[in-house]
C-alpha cells in the first residue's frame, strides 16, 4: 500500500496540467482504479484483517484526493499567474472624462444665508423684478420728488403713451418684498428676500444688476438691539468667525430710526478680513421699519414694531471668498466659475457648517 | 459739505481735537469723508536764521547760505532771490517730504558745494501758490516749530478742513450752525448763541416784488424779501473770507457773491444778489412759458420748460428761482447798487427745475432740501450788515411779497416706546435734554420741531433724533427669541426647493451655472420671441441691455460666444432665473435652462469624444424635470418654439398645453445671429408648470416583488423613416399591460446601408420587451401569443413589419 501511495503522490506532484491531473485521478480514484480494486478486495478478507487494511485504504483515498485538489488548485494559481504577466495597462493614462459641474457664488452665497437665517425662524420671500413704482418708492416711504428716487438711478420701464400709469420700475433694492410679505402675511413676520436689483450704473465696483437681500423682523417688542443681535449672529455665522458690528446712524427713508452698520475687518497685507482687527468695512443699511411703511402695507404701527435691514449678496461673496470684480460675476467666462464656483453636492446647512 | 474746524468754532465753544470731533460726527449720521490738517505736512518744518549768504562760486542765481537751526549752523544752497542774511525762515532738513514739490530731500551737492536741507516758499509747503522767494517770518525763535508759529499768527493756513455726507434728511446739516449744532447736543461744547441783526431801510426800494397767483405758496414761491443797498463798492472780499471760502473748494469772486456764499454754508441759507442796475422796473417771480431761455451765471444758455418757476423784470427774465441767477444783471465788479433776495420756494418744483436743467448749484442744493423758514428776514438783515460792513452802501426798506408758511407744529414724545425701539435705557430727562439741545421745546408730553427741520414729520423722527444723539455706536445686541421653542421648522416654500434641486442636479449633470443680465439686445431678444415695447427698458445703459430677456437661452448663448473667443469650444452651461413674457410685475416666470456645445468630452485615448446631439439634452432636461418632480411619463410633442430647429427639437408635456421642458438643437440662423460655433444643443425646464402633489407624505408605496423569473424577449422591427420611436414603444407596451413591465428601444439602424438593406425610406427599430409573469412562469406558448399581439399592435400602430 505504501507503493501506490508513493507513486500517486509522485505523480500528482508531477502532473504539468489539468488533464495530466485527471488521467492519475482516473487511474487511482476511477471504477476501475487501483484504489477502487484494492478497496473491492476488502470484501475477500477475514474481519480482523478488514479492521486493519479497511482505515488505512480510506486514509490513502483521502489522500491522494487531497494531493489531487492541491495539485489543480496550484495549477490553477499558476495559470492565472501566467496569465496576469501579460494583462498590463499604461495606469498613467488619464481615466475617463467625466463633466464636472459647478454652482455659482450668488447661488451659493443666497443659500448660505438662508440656511443662517432659517435657524432664527426667516423665511423667503420673493417678489418680482419688474416693480410698480408704488411699491418700489411710495409704500417704502419715498413720495415722488424725493431725492433718493434720483440717487438710486432708476431703470423705467416703456410706457405707451395711452396708459396713464407712472411707468414700472426696474426694482432698485428689495425693499418692496416687505411690503408685498407684509401686506400677503401680516404680523408677526420674519422674512428674508434675495434676489436681483438694477441700478444704472457701471463703473469698475458697479453692475447694473447685482444682488441683495433684504432682511424683515416685525412682532410686538422687537428693538435695534435686537437687530444689532440678529446681524452679529449673521456674520459670525457667515464669516465662521465672531465678527462685532458698529451702528451709525443714518438715514433712509424706509427705517426711522436708520443705522449704517460697519463689520470689523483689518486691511493687513493689502487684503480684507473680516473679523479681525479694528478697521471698520461697511457692509448695510438697517434700521426699524418706520410707521409709515408698516401702515401702507396694511400693519398697525401701534401695535407692531421691528426692523429692516439690506444687504449686497455679491459683496458677501467677493469678501467671504476674495472674489476680486463684481464685473466678473455676470460676464460667465468658464475659468472664473470653475475658480469660483461650488460643487454641486456641497449644499449649505447649519449642522455641516457654511464654510468651505 | 465741507467747513474747517475755525469755521466750526464760530459756532460750537469747544476744546474737542479733531479726533474727537470726527468720531461724533460719523456717529452721529454726519459721516466723514475725509479730512485734510495741514498740520500733519508741516509737523518738521522748523524755524530758522540766515546767518550769512554768499554768492555761489560757479552760479550767478544761487546763494551758499549758513543758516542757525535747531540742530545747529546748516550750509544750505537757495537760489531764492531774496535769500539774504538777517531773514527768519522755515527749513527743511535732509530726509524731510516736501509736499509742494512731491520730493523727500536729501544731502547734495549743487555745483560742487554741499546742501545741506532746503528754505521754503509758501507753495513749497501748499500753503499758497506764493512762490516769488522763500518765507521771511516777522517773528520767530530758531527751532520752533513753524506750525506752532502758524498757528498763533496765521491760524487759516493751518486749519483742518473736514468733509461729511448729508444724507437727504438733514438739511439742516447743510449749514455749519446745523453741525455745530448737532455736536453741542452730543456734549462736545457748547453753541453759540445766534448772531442777529437789524439795519433799518433809510429809503423805500425803487424796486418792488410780485408773485404772480398761480406761483404763490405751494405753487412756487412761499415768500420773497428783498432790499436795495446803493453807493455800495464790490471788490475782492477780506482776507478772512477768501481763505474760508478757498479752505471748503469755493473760488472767492467779489464781496458781494462772497457775502452769499458764506451764508448758504455759514446757516444753509442760500441767497441772490442783482446788480440792482441792470433791473429794470419790478421784479415778478412767475412760472416760465415753453420757449423762454436764459444765460444763467455759469454761462451757460439754459432753454427753460413750461411752469419753471423764474425771476423777471421788465426786460426779460433774470433769475431761474432758487437754482441759479442769471448772467445779465449778476453783480459785477463795477456794480454800485444792489438788490438782495432771500426767498422761500416750493421744494419739489427746486428739485424737477434743477434736474430737468441738470444744473447742480449749492442754492439748488439747499432748497430742494428746504431751507429754515423762520431765518428768512433774520437773514436778509445779517447779509445786510455784512454787505454794508465789507462793501460800505445804504439800505433801503425790505419789500415783501407772499409770507412766512406756518411751520409750527408738535409730536408726542413717549419715552418708554423711544426706549422699547431703540432697545437702549435713555431715561426721559435725557431724551427730552436730548431734544432740546437740538431746538425742539418740549410741552408736556409734546415736542414743537423747530423751524429749521422740516425732515421731522411724525413721532418716529423724535426716535431718531435721540437715539442718534445717545449714540448707536454703543448700542449692545439684545438676544431675538425663536418664535417658537424647539427644532425649528423649514422655511422653503416648494417652489424654491424646485429651484435649488433643479439648480444643483444641472451642476451635477456637469454644467457651469452662469448668472447673466437680465436685460439683453433687441435683437437678441426678437430671436427669442421678445425684444418689443412691453419689455424695453426706457433708460437702458446701453443698447447691449435695452429689453428685459424672454428667454435665458440668449444669454448662455452669448457666454458661449464669449467662451469660445477666449478659446474654450466645449461648454456646458445653465441658468436657473425669471424671464420677463410681460411687462408687468407678475408677467415673470421661472426657467432652467442648459445649453451644451461642441463636444461631450475632451479627446481622450478610449474616444469619449463626440459632438453634443440633441439625446444629451434631452436626457439633462429629463433629469431636472425628475428632480423637480415632475411625473415619469409625459408626452413627447414636436412645434417648439422658432429658435428650435424644426425637425431637430422636442416638448416634453402634460397634456397638449402644458409644457414642462422643451430640448434639442439650436435653431443655425440663432447660433449665426448670436456668434456661437456649433453644434449646440439645450434644454429650458418651467419649474413652476410642474404639478405640485395635493398631499405630502413621506411614506412610500408598498414594494412589490415577484419571485417568478422575468423574461426578456428582442424584436427588430421595419418601419417608415418617419415614424417615431415611442409610438412604437406604446404600441408594444399595449399588448399586454399586466405581463410586459417595459419597453426599450435598443437599436436604431438607418441611413444609406439600412436603406440598401430594407428599401428606400425604411429604417429598423428594436425593441427589448420585458415579461413580468405575476401568478405563474409563463410557458412557451404564452410568451409567443403575447409576441404575437406586439408584432400585431406595432404593425397597426405603425405599419412595421418584424424584420427578417
Amino acid at each position: 500500500m505504501d507503493d501506490l501511495r508513493q507513486k500517486y503522490l509522485n505523480a500528482v506532484a508531477g502532473a504539468v496540467d489539468e488533464a495530466a491531473l485527471e488521467d492519475i485521478r482516473v487511474q487511482a480514484m476511477g471504477k476501475q482504479g487501483e484504489v477502487a480494486l484494492k478497496m473491492r478486495e476488502l470484501g475477500k478478507m477475514t474481519p480482523e484483517e478488514r479492521q486493519v487494511a479497511g482505515p488505512a485504504l480510506n486514509r490513502l483515498k483521502d489522500e491522494i484526493t487531497s494531493a489531487l485538489a492541491a495539485k489543480k488548485s496550484a495549477l490553477a494559481d499558476a495559470a492565472l499567474d501566467e496569465r496576469l504577466r501579460h494583462e498590463w495597462l499604461d495606469v498613467t493614462l488619464p481615466g475617463r472624462p467625466r463633466p464636472q459641474g459647478t454652482i455659482h457664488p450668488v447661488s451659493q452665497v443666497t443659500d448660505e444665508v438662508s440656511a443662517i437665517f432659517a435657524d432664527m425662524g426667516f423665511a423667503v420671500a420673493e417678489g418680482p423684478q419688474v416693480e410698480s413704482d408704488w411699491f418700489n418708492f411710495d409704500a417704502l416711504n419715498i413720495p415722488p420728488e424725493h431725492p433718493t428716487r434720483t440717487e438710486m438711478d432708476t431703470f423705467y420701464m416703456h410706457r405707451d403713451p395711452g396708459d396713464g400709469r407712472p411707468p414700472h420700475v426696474l426694482r432698485t433694492h428689495t425693499s418692496p418684498v416687505q411690503i408685498r410679505s407684509m401686506a400677503k402675511h401680516g404680523a408677526p413676520i420674519r422674512v428674508i428676500a434675495p434676489g436681483r436689483v438694477y441700478r444704472a450704473d457701471y463703473d469698475q465696483t458697479h453692475t447694473p444688476m447685482f444682488h441683495q437681500i433684504e432682511g424683515l423682523a416685525i412682532d410686538r417688542d422687537l428693538s435695534m438691539a435686537n437687530l444689532k443681535w440678529v446681524l452679529e449672529e449673521f456674520f459670525s455665522a457667515f464669516f465662521g468667525t465672531g465678527v462685532r458690528t458698529r451702528f451709525r446712524a443714518s438715514h433712509f427713508p424706509f427705517t426711522e430710526p436708520s443705522a449704517e452698520v460697519d463689520i470689523q475687518c483689518s486691511w493687513e497685507g493689502g487684503t480684507v478680513k473680516v473679523g479681525e482687527g479694528d478697521d471698520w468695512l461697511e457692509v448695510l443699511g438697517s434700521g426699524m421699519v418706520h410707521p409709515k411703511v408698516l401702515t401702507a402695507a396694511g400693519v398697525d404701527p401701534n401695535e407692531w414694531q421691528g426692523f429692516a435691514f439690506g444687504m449686497g449678496i455679491d459683496r458677501l461673496a467677493m469678501l467671504k471668498y476674495g472674489i476680486p470684480d463684481l464685473r466678473a460675476f455676470f460676464d460667465s467666462d468658464l475659468r472664473w466659475l470653475r475658480h469660483f464656483g461650488f460643487s454641486a453636492l456641497d449644499v449649505p446647512t447649519l449642522h455641516g457648517g457654511v464654510n468651505r | 459739505m465741507k467747513f474747517t474746524l475755525s469755521w466750526l468754532k464760530d459756532h460750537l465753544d469747544t476744546t474737542a481735537s479733531v479726533d474727537e470731533i470726527t468720531y461724533a460726527l460719523t456717529d452721529l449720521g454726519l459721516e466723514v469723508e475725509g479730512v485734510e490738517n495741514p498740520l500733519d505736512a508741516l509737523r518738521d518744518f522748523t524755524i530758522g536764521k540766515v546767518k550769512t549768504a554768499e554768492k555761489h562760486p560757479d552760479a550767478d542765481k544761487l546763494r551758499v547760505c549758513v543758516v542757525e537751526t535747531d540742530e545747529g549752523d546748516k550750509q544750505i544752497i537757495c537760489g531764492a532771490p531774496n535769500a539774504r542774511a538777517g531773514i527768519t525762515v522755515v527749513v527743511a532738513k535732509p530726509g524731510m517730504y516736501i509736499p509742494g514739490i512731491d520730493t523727500t530731500i536729501q544731502v547734495g551737492k549743487i555745483r560742487g558745494i554741499e546742501s545741506h536741507g532746503m528754505m521754503c516758499s509758501e507753495r513749497e509747503m501748499e500753503l499758497s501758490e506764493e512762490h516769488d522767494g522763500i518765507i521771511e517770518l516777522s517773528s520767530g525763535k530758531v527751532g520752533e516749530r513753524f506750525i506752532d508759529w502758524l498757528a498763533e499768527h496765521d491760524p487759516a493756513k493751518v486749519d483742518p478742513v473736514i468733509e461729511i455726507a448729508i444724507t437727504p434728511n438733514r438739511q439742516d446739516a447743510l449749514g455749519i450752525r446745523g453741525i455745530a449744532r448737532d455736536l453741542a447736543a452730543r456734549g462736545l461744547g457748547t453753541l453759540k448763541p445766534e448772531k442777529t441783526a437789524l439795519v433799518p431801510g433809510t429809503f423805500k426800494s425803487p424796486i418792488n416784488v410780485t408773485i404772480d397767483a398761480d406761483t404763490r405758496g405751494d405753487d412756487g414761491c412761499y415768500l420773497f424779501m428783498g432790499r436795495m443797498i446803493r453807493g455800495v463798492k464790490n471788490g475782492p472780499s477780506p482776507q478772512w473770507l477768501q481763505d474760508r471760502l478757498r479752505a471748503i473748494g469755493l473760488r472767492p469772486i467779489s464781496a458781494l457773491v462772497d457775502v452769499t456764499n458764506f451764508f448758504t454754508y455759514d446757516m444753509n441759507r442760500p441767497l441772490h444778489v442783482f446788480d440792482a442796475g441792470k433791473v429794470k422796473g419790478d421784479l415778478r417771480v412767475h412760472k416760465a412759458k415753453a420757449g423762454d431761455s436764459i444765460v444763467a451765471l455759469d454761462d451757460k444758455d439754459y432753454a427753460l420748460e413750461e411752469g419753471m418757476v423764474v425771476i423777471s423784470d421788465e426786460s426779460g427774465i433774470e433769475s431761474i428761482a432758487g437754482v441759479m441767477g442769471g448772467l445779465h444783471s449778476g453783480c459785477t465788479a463795477e456794480t454800485t447798487d444792489v438788490f438782495v433776495e432771500a426767498a422761500l420756494w416750493e421744494t419739489r418744483q427746486i428739485a424737477a427745475t434743477g434736474r430737468r436743467l441738470k444744473i447742480n448749484s449749492d442754492a439748488r442744493y439747499r432748497n430742494e432740501r428746504g431751507i429754515d423758514p423762520a431765518f428768512n428776514a433774520p437773514a436778509m438783515e445779517l447779509a445786510t450788515q455784512m454787505i454794508i460792513e465789507l462793501c460800505g452802501g445804504e439800505p433801503s426798506e425790505v419789500v415783501v411779497a407772499g409770507e412766512v408758511p406756518d411751520w409750527h407744529r408738535a409730536y408726542k414724545l413717549d419715552t418708554d416706546r423711544v426706549q422699547s425701539l431703540v432697545g437702549m435705557e435713555i431715561s426721559a430727562k435725557d431724551q427730552i435734554a436730548t431734544l432740546e439741545s437740538l431746538g425742539f421745546v418740549i410741552d408736556g408730553n409734546m415736542a414743537q420741531v423747530p423751524s429749521w427741520r422740516p425732515d421731522v414729520q411724525g413721532e418716529a423722527d423724535l426716535v431718531e433724533e435721540v437715539a442718534r444723539i445717545a449714540s448707536l455706536t454703543k448700542l449692545k445686541g439684545k438676544p431675538m427669541a425663536r418664535t417658537q421653542p424647539g427644532v425649528p421648522r423649514p422655511i422653503l416654500t416648494p417652489m424654491q426647493i424646485r429651484e435649488r434641486d433643479a439648480r444643483r442636479t444641472a451642476a451635477a449633470l456637469g454644467y457651469n451655472e452662469c448668472v447673466t443680465y437680465s436685460f439683453i439686445d433687441a435683437g437678441s431678444a426678437a430671436l427669442f420671441g421678445g425684444g418689443t415695447d412691453v419689455t424695453r427698458l426706457e433708460n437702458p445703459i446701453s443698447s447691449e441691455m435695452s429689453h428685459m430677456r424672454p428667454d435665458l437661452l440668449p444669454g448662455l448663448l452669448q457666454a458661449a460666444a464669449r467662451n469660445q473667443a477666449r478659446g474654450f469650444m466645449d461648454l456646458a452651461l445653465f441658468e436657473v432665473g425669471p424671464a420677463f413674457h410681460g411687462g408687468e410685475p407678475e408677467e415673470q416666470h421661472v426657467q432652467v435652462s442648459g445649453l451644451l456645445v461642441g463636444h461631450a468630452a475632451p479627446r481622450d485615448p478610449f474616444g469619449s469624444r463626440r459632438a453634443v446631439d440633441l439625446y444629451d439634452a434631452k436626457a439633462d432636461a429629463e433629469a431636472v424635470l425628475a428632480a423637480v418632480g415632475a411625473p415619469a411619463k409625459a408626452q413627447i410633442q414636436r412645434n417648439a418654439p422658432g429658435w428650435w430647429h424644426p425637425g431637430r427639437s422636442g416638448q416634453i408635456s402634460l397634456g397638449p398645453k402644458n409644457v414642462l421642458a422643451v430640448f434639442g438643437e439650436v435653431h443655425p440662423k440663432v447660433l449665426k445671429a448670436l456668434d456661437v460655433k456649433g453644434p449646440a444643443v439645450a434644454f429650458t425646464v418651467f419649474p413652476e408648470r410642474v404639478p405640485f402633489p395635493k398631499t405630502r407624505s413621506a411614506t412610500r408605496p408598498a414594494l412589490v416583488l415577484s419571485g417568478l423569473q422575468a423574461v426578456e424577449r428582442d424584436f427588430a422591427f421595419v418601419v417608415d423613416q418617419g415614424v417615431e420611436a415611442l409610438t412604437l414603444v406604446n404600441a408594444a407596451a399595449g399588448a399586454d399591460k399586466a405581463l410586459i413591465e417595459s419597453v426599450r428601444v435598443f437599436d436604431e439602424f438607418s441611413g444609406a446601408k439600412a436603406e440598401a438593406q430594407m428599401g428606400a425610406g425604411k429604417k429598423s427599430l428594436a425593441i427589448s420587451v420585458r415579461l413580468q409573469p405575476v401568478e405563474k412562469t409563463l410557458t412557451e406558448k404564452e410568451i409567443e401569443a403575447i409576441a404575437a399581439t406586439i408584432v400585431e399592435k406595432v404593425g397597426k400602430a405603425t405599419g412595421g413589419v418584424l424584420r427578417s
